[in-house]
């Protein structure tokens, strides 16, 4: 078990290494005008970008140029340090007209928001419907979830999307897009509520306002309905159908065990097992920020921000929200693989 | 030597195996991938699917009939009537930049003169002529995506097979730091760095979709040839002193690559979706080209009365939801026929 953490902790620089090189060749797809809002603020002068050009060596070598985007430069004169990944300083994004990392601080706590309810609710939905219709296979539960998921995978999300905003918005008027209300929005700025968290649904309970919790969670209901239930219903299904044609579950049929026994003691563990690694990429997926729906239920996460700054071009942005990205995807993969090592002996020991 | 004719009776033996004709498609492609071929007109649901592809087909050629482009130089544009922001209904009439009138018009709507027949989105553009051209744009590129993906894919999954050792290494390592963004991601931001360079067009989004597509590719392709590569002909080939690149070539790629092309030729739905969501988003191609994701994005502005516009996604996005479902449907039906534990199952 020790070898195998180790080995995947030696993986993880190379991974970070790889990222950055990725997306520092993406940047020299810019020329060195728009390279200079890495390191200006604001909407500068065309004298203060020349000035900031030569002033970061904005047109050196290529080498020379990936090290100060790494660490950044010193101000000689203030003693301040500007740019530098490495310290957070991913540069001034236009159209969020903030630095990138407080545009990712503030979109952030939302998308994890999601995830949190996502995980829960959805998936065990996903993961129960699977096991029932492999249960009964061929039987009604089997194909209403065929059905449900070929459909669930062909509909794409914006088209599924905006027919459901169409019916429980525009119709019906329950589920609106967006994140709050906009009584609650003036609420939730103001001094009186303390954000504990910086998470939505958590900070309404622990300031007691049962209301905002509520409307946060009526905001959230469309996007968490469209979280990939289907695929974990898919695969669900196929892992339990094909455990339960192993040898193992005839014989605890075998020796008289009752059925539930051997669906739920015998065969469920076993088929869980590429279950849990679809969830551990999900979720990581989730933090990612699900583009397509966040945008679609204009919920303000940072999938719709990244979204938003491609469709302006505003390349650097894009880029900072990608590096974000890279990061947690690297840090939560190897969480999920090493608690799926954990749990399955036959990772570890291949 | 003297000739040695059969003898006995082969009546029993002609009762036990059917006696059955072997077409001239089997005697080419082969037992095994003719069974997969047929896998493709099995069951009702492959049937469905290759039904619904064909309709396509059918659409995308006989384009230019259906709707016939009113600026023949740029066809995938939608015309405008007009510029008027609030969309218009079905059968409303169309006043400025009228098409010609094809043969079938008249027999089929009943209509003297051009009328919106699926009505017009925001700015006036007809969406008759996005779901038509549309389906041109989802072939174009689905085709040149996934033949790019896969030739790409191949190409490096076998390489780094045969070769093995650091190449092998190398080469995985730049997949896995590839494939540490999801792919939509990925996309979305080789786009938008490419689009001011190259333009807007479909290239910039083609050109994102192939570089972060052909990981999957080579990843599947290089675990067959590892498999591969063992056989006793690779090694007879080697023998008789044949060069790396005609074995790896001749020899391996033939012999694995089949179902990496048959699973990759129904991606297309896949990589049709991925360009429809970042058209719908607005990445890519520019507002008024022929794809049904950009006709889906006219929608978001009008989300409050979709009641009265429903036409506005009911016709782009049911184009696309049978489309993709077309594949879709294909796909399942061949991978049960490709996946070995599944044979003599169904």
């Amino acid at each position: 078990m020790l070898t195998y953490v180790i080995r995947r902790l030696l993986l993880v620089p190379l991974l970070l290494f790889g990222v950055t090189i990725l997306i520092f060749i993406m940047l020299q797809f810019l020329d060195p005008v728009e390279r200079a809002a890495l390191y200006v603020r604001g909407d500068p002068k065309a004298n203060q970008i020349e000035a900031a050009i030569t002033k970061y060596c904005l047109d050196c070598p290529i080498p020379v140029q990936y090290l100060n985007w790494m660490v950044g430069k010193v101000d000689s004169t203030t003693g301040e340090r500007k740019g530098g990944i490495l310290f957070g300083n991913f540069g001034w994004s236009k159209t969020g007209s903030q630095p990138v990392a407080s545009l990712i601080a503030r979109r952030f706590p939302n998308t994890l928001d999601l995830t949190i309810w996502a995980v829960g609710p959805v998936i065990l939905v996903g993961i129960w419907l699977g096991v029932q219709a492999a249960v009964h296979h061929n039987g009604f539960i089997d194909q209403a979830a065929r059905v449900f998921s070929i459909v669930g995978t062909s509909f794409p999300t914006f088209v599924f999307g905006l027919l459901m905003l169409m019916f429980f918005y525009a119709n019906l008027g329950w589920f609106p897009p967006g994140r709050l209300s906009d009584e609650f929005n003036i609420v939730v700025s103001s001094d009186q509520f303390h954000r504990y968290t910086t998470l939505l649904t958590f900070d309404a309970l622990l300031n007691g306002r049962f209301d905002i919790f509520l409307d946060a969670l009526r905001h959230m209901f469309l996007p968490l309905s469209y979280i990939s239930w289907a695929t974990f219903l898919r695969v669900t299904r196929s892992s339990m159908l094909e455990t339960l044609r192993q040898e193992y579950v005839t014989t605890a049929r075998a020796k008289g065990l009752p059925e539930r026994d051997v669906i739920y003691k015998h065969a469920q563990p076993n088929a869980m097992l590429p279950v849990v690694t679809l969830a551990g990429f999900s979720v990581v997926g989730l933090l990612a920020g699900v583009i397509i729906t966040e945008t679609v239920f204009d919920y303000p996460g940072i999938g719709s921000a990244a979204a938003q700054a491609s469709a302006q071009l505003d390349v650097i942005t894009v880029l900072g929200f990608a590096l974000f990205n890279g990061l947690i995807l690297i840090v939560a993969n190897l969480i999920v693989d090493v608690l799926y090592a954990f749990v399955d002996p036959r990772v570890r020991l291949s | 030597m003297t000739q040695v004719t059969p003898t006995g009776n082969n009546e029993l033996l002609g009762e036990a195996v059917a006696r059955r004709k072997i077409g001239r498609v089997e005697r080419f492609l082969g037992p095994d991938n003719y069974r997969v071929l047929q896998g493709l007109f099995k069951t009702p649901a492959s049937i469905a699917g290759s039904l619904l592809i064909l309709f396509f087909v059918i659409i995308a050629l006989a384009a230019p009939v259906l709707a016939p482009p009113v600026t023949p130089n740029e066809p995938y544009k939608i015309p405008r009537d007009g510029f008027k922001s609030q969309p218009r209904e079905i059968g409303a009439k169309w006043t400025k930049n009228v098409p010609d009138i094809p043969f079938w018009y008249k027999a089929v709507t009943g209509n003297e003169k051009w009328v919106h027949l699926f009505g017009t989105a925001q700015g006036q553009y007809d969406i008759y002529y996005g779901v038509i051209w549309g389906t041109r744009t989802a072939f174009k590129t689905g085709l040149i995506v996934v033949i790019s993906t896969v030739l790409l894919g191949v190409l490096v999954g076998a390489v780094s097979a045969y070769y093995g050792g650091l190449v092998d290494n190398i080469l995985m390592r730049i997949v896995d730091v590839l494939l540490v963004l999801p792919s939509l991601m990925a996309t979305l931001i080789l786009a938008a760095v490419l689009t001011p360079v190259i333009g807007r067009s479909t290239l910039p989004v083609m050109i994102s979709l192939i570089a972060f597509g052909w990981l999957g590719y080579a990843r599947v392709i290089r675990g067959d040839i590892l498999s591969v590569k063992e056989r006793d002909y690779v090694l007879a080939a080697r023998v008789i002193g044949n060069k790396d690149s005609r074995i790896l070539f001749r020899h391996i790629i033939p012999n694995a690559v089949f179902p990496t092309l048959v699973l990759a030729s129904l991606a297309i739905g896949d990589v049709v979706l991925s360009f429809a969501a970042l058209s719908f988003l607005g990445i890519g191609v520019d507002v008024g080209y022929a794809d049904w994701g950009q006709v889906l994005a006219f929608a978001r502005n009008w989300i409050t009365s979709l009641d009265d516009y429903w036409y506005i996604i009911a016709f782009p996005g049911i184009a696309l939801v049978l489309y993709v479902m077309g594949f879709n449907l294909l796909g399942d039906a061949l991978r049960d026929v490709l996946d070995p534990r599944m044979r003599g199952k169904t």
